[in-house]
């Protein structure tokens, strides 16, 4: 069980969250020059890394609102917390670098 | 003796579709041909026959000879060989699917020089952490196919490998809900029976029956209206599989190399795969197989590709043996969980995915719940029964809940991944698969349309809803 210290209603369980999957994915464009090899990673690709994984999560019954986690994915430690307009934090004590 | 007979004269299948379509039932020209025709057939077959029995291969004679010798005289069922400098074909993976390519590989297409690279220990990833379920109720043709495939594979495994693989075809029932459940399944019923696969609609009084455990009552938690039955699924011993490949494969010359992580790939100039770098030092190869689900990413991040995969966690639970009281298996569609009890008398409990990507093979507490609350509110007579275990798998999660089979970006590297929660069920046609593509250099036609392509064309076969369980 994670307790996730949401940035607007402090530390909360697990329950209350939902994994929105890999963050920092940017759409291709223009759209019209897009192979579709691209797009087909876009749409499906992500990585999968066994190391730390920037994701996005919700606080699905709190504030609905939306952040960014860095977690590690055989641990599940989480790492760091950064708001959605937030770039990457990289290099984690002991961690794999992505 | 059928089944001696049958072994020795039964001319060898030279490729997948030359299968009978009921394995578990020799086709006419088989069984003619495996019969003696001649007095001096018959003096060859008996003598071949007293041959086998001196040979003291694995059958009820020897079981019961080594009960009387204190089982003292078995020997290690496959070598364990150190691995040689080059091989003509190796695969990464030592579970079902890895063993099942390279038994057929060898089996089917006489390739012999052939390594299984294994990190751990044989059967230790999936192949021993899932639930042992094995159907073929899937929604679209190209499914089916794949699947009741891999079915009828199963229902003649065990005198394929001589080795029990435990399968009982103690049928699956799946339950509906509501009035949404009975439509959606009254339409994948529809189109299951169109592909050829055995299931059949059953009401509440027939589920009753057959299940008496669960809670039925109308003012129910999870009212039971109806549901679908495949009779022909059932469950196998999930080692015994991996072994029995193991065991097949290891005779025909396969070389099994457990404790050998791969590292790394060796490329050759034009990018084509020249070997595998190992904790065991370099090997050479002419085609590299993977079949490593959980890590098939962390492989092809080796490899410099990228696959629409993602790891998750999938939980599952014993409990303490109990008196039979389930002799099919039971899937729920609104909670996710499936039951069957296995032939010790445990409780096999599984459920939905984790909620998030995991490498971690233990599980997480609130799907735990979730599942086991499901077990009490739907079977309310085994609330108080006690777990002995409880583990997780890595399952590899695609998009459309369907395989990927087949070439790779990398020339000579195929692979065999995505099967999400259900591997299992597939071992024996995945092994195929890949064995086939690996030794004509072509995909087979029942895995054609699971090639990694279908994520730039948009062929996607979605079988998240059929399949049952949402990921």
């Amino acid at each position: 069980m994670l307790l996730i210290h949401c940035p607007w209603c402090g530390p909360r369980e697990e329950l209350e969250f939902r994994c929105g999957g890999e963050s920092h994915i940017s759409r291709p464009s223009p759209s019209a020059t897009v192979s579709d090899t691209d797009w087909g990673n876009y749409l499906f690709t992500r990585k999968n890394p066994k190391g730390v994984h920037y994701e996005r999560w919700v606080h699905a019954f709190g504030c609905r609102r939306w952040f960014n986690v860095a977690r590690h994915t055989a641990t599940h430690r989480i790492e760091a917390i950064y708001a959605m307009h937030e770039a990457a934090p990289s290099a984690f004590d002991g961690a794999d670098a992505l | 003796m059928r089944r001696r007979r049958d072994a020795r004269t039964i001319r060898p299948f030279t490729s997948a579709d030359d299968h009978c379509p009921n394995a578990s039932l020799p086709c006419e020209e088989c069984l003619q041909s495996s019969y003696p025709q001649t007095y001096k057939q018959s003096i060859q077959f008996c003598m071949e026959w007293a041959l086998d029995l001196a040979k003291l291969d694995y059958s009820g004679w020897r079981v019961l000879r080594e009960g009387f010798r204190g089982q003292a005289g078995w020997t290690q069922a496959w070598r364990d060989p150190a691995p040689k400098p080059a091989y003509d074909v190796i695969i990464v993976g030592g579970g079902g699917h890895g063993l099942a390519t390279a038994y057929y590989l060898a089996r089917n297409h006489g390739i012999r020089n052939i390594a299984v690279l294994e990190k751990g220990w044989l059967g230790g990833g999936n192949t021993g952490r899932n639930t042992t379920v094995i159907r073929s109720n899937y929604y679209y043709r190209e499914s089916a196919a794949l699947y009741d495939f891999s079915l009828k594979l199963y229902e003649g495994l065990a005198r394929e490998l001589n080795y029990n693989v435990m399968f009982s075809q103690r049928g699956i029932i799946t339950l509906a809900h509501s009035r949404h459940d009975l439509e959606a399944a009254t339409r994948w019923v529809g189109a299951m029976r169109v592909n050829g696969v055995d299931t059949d609609m059953i009401g509440p009084a027939e589920i009753a029956r057959r299940v008496p455990i669960l809670d039925m009552r109308p003012d129910a938690r999870y009212p039971v209206l109806g549901g679908f039955m495949q009779k022909r699924a059932g469950t196998a011993r999930h080692d015994a599989v991996a072994w029995g490949y193991a065991r097949a494969a290891d005779a025909l010359g396969v070389d099994i190399i457990q404790q050998c992580e791969v590292t790394g790939f060796r490329r050759n100039a034009d990018g084509s795969i020249a070997g595998v770098e190992t904790s065991r030092g370099l090997i050479a190869a002419k085609t590299v197989g993977i079949a490593a689900a959980g890590h098939s990413t962390t492989l092809a991040d080796m490899a410099g590709f990228r696959l629409p995969v993602t790891s998750y966690a999938l939980q599952a639970f014993v409990t303490e043996p109990l008196k039979p009281v389930l002799d099919t298996v039971v899937l729920s569609l609104a909670t996710g969980l499936y039951l069957s009890q296995s032939d010790k008398g445990g409780l096999v409990i599984g459920g939905a995915l984790d909620l998030y990507p995991s490498y971690a093979q233990r599980g997480n507490m609130p799907m735990a719940r979730t599942v086991l609350g499901a077990v009490a509110q739907q079977y309310p007579s085994l609330g108080r029964v006690r777990l002995v275990r409880q583990w997780a798998g890595i399952v590899d999660v695609v998009q459309d809940s369907s395989p990927i089979l087949g070439a790779t970006p990398v020339p000579n590297l195929l692979i065999n991944c995505g099967w999400g929660t259900g591997g299992f069920k597939a071992i024996p046609a995945g092994g195929t698969l890949l064995a086939h593509h690996i030794a004509t250099g072509t995909p087979h036609h029942l895995a054609e349309p699971f090639s990694l392509s279908r994520f730039s064309t948009g062929a996607l076969i979605d079988e998240a809803a059929a399949s049952g369980i949402a990921h």
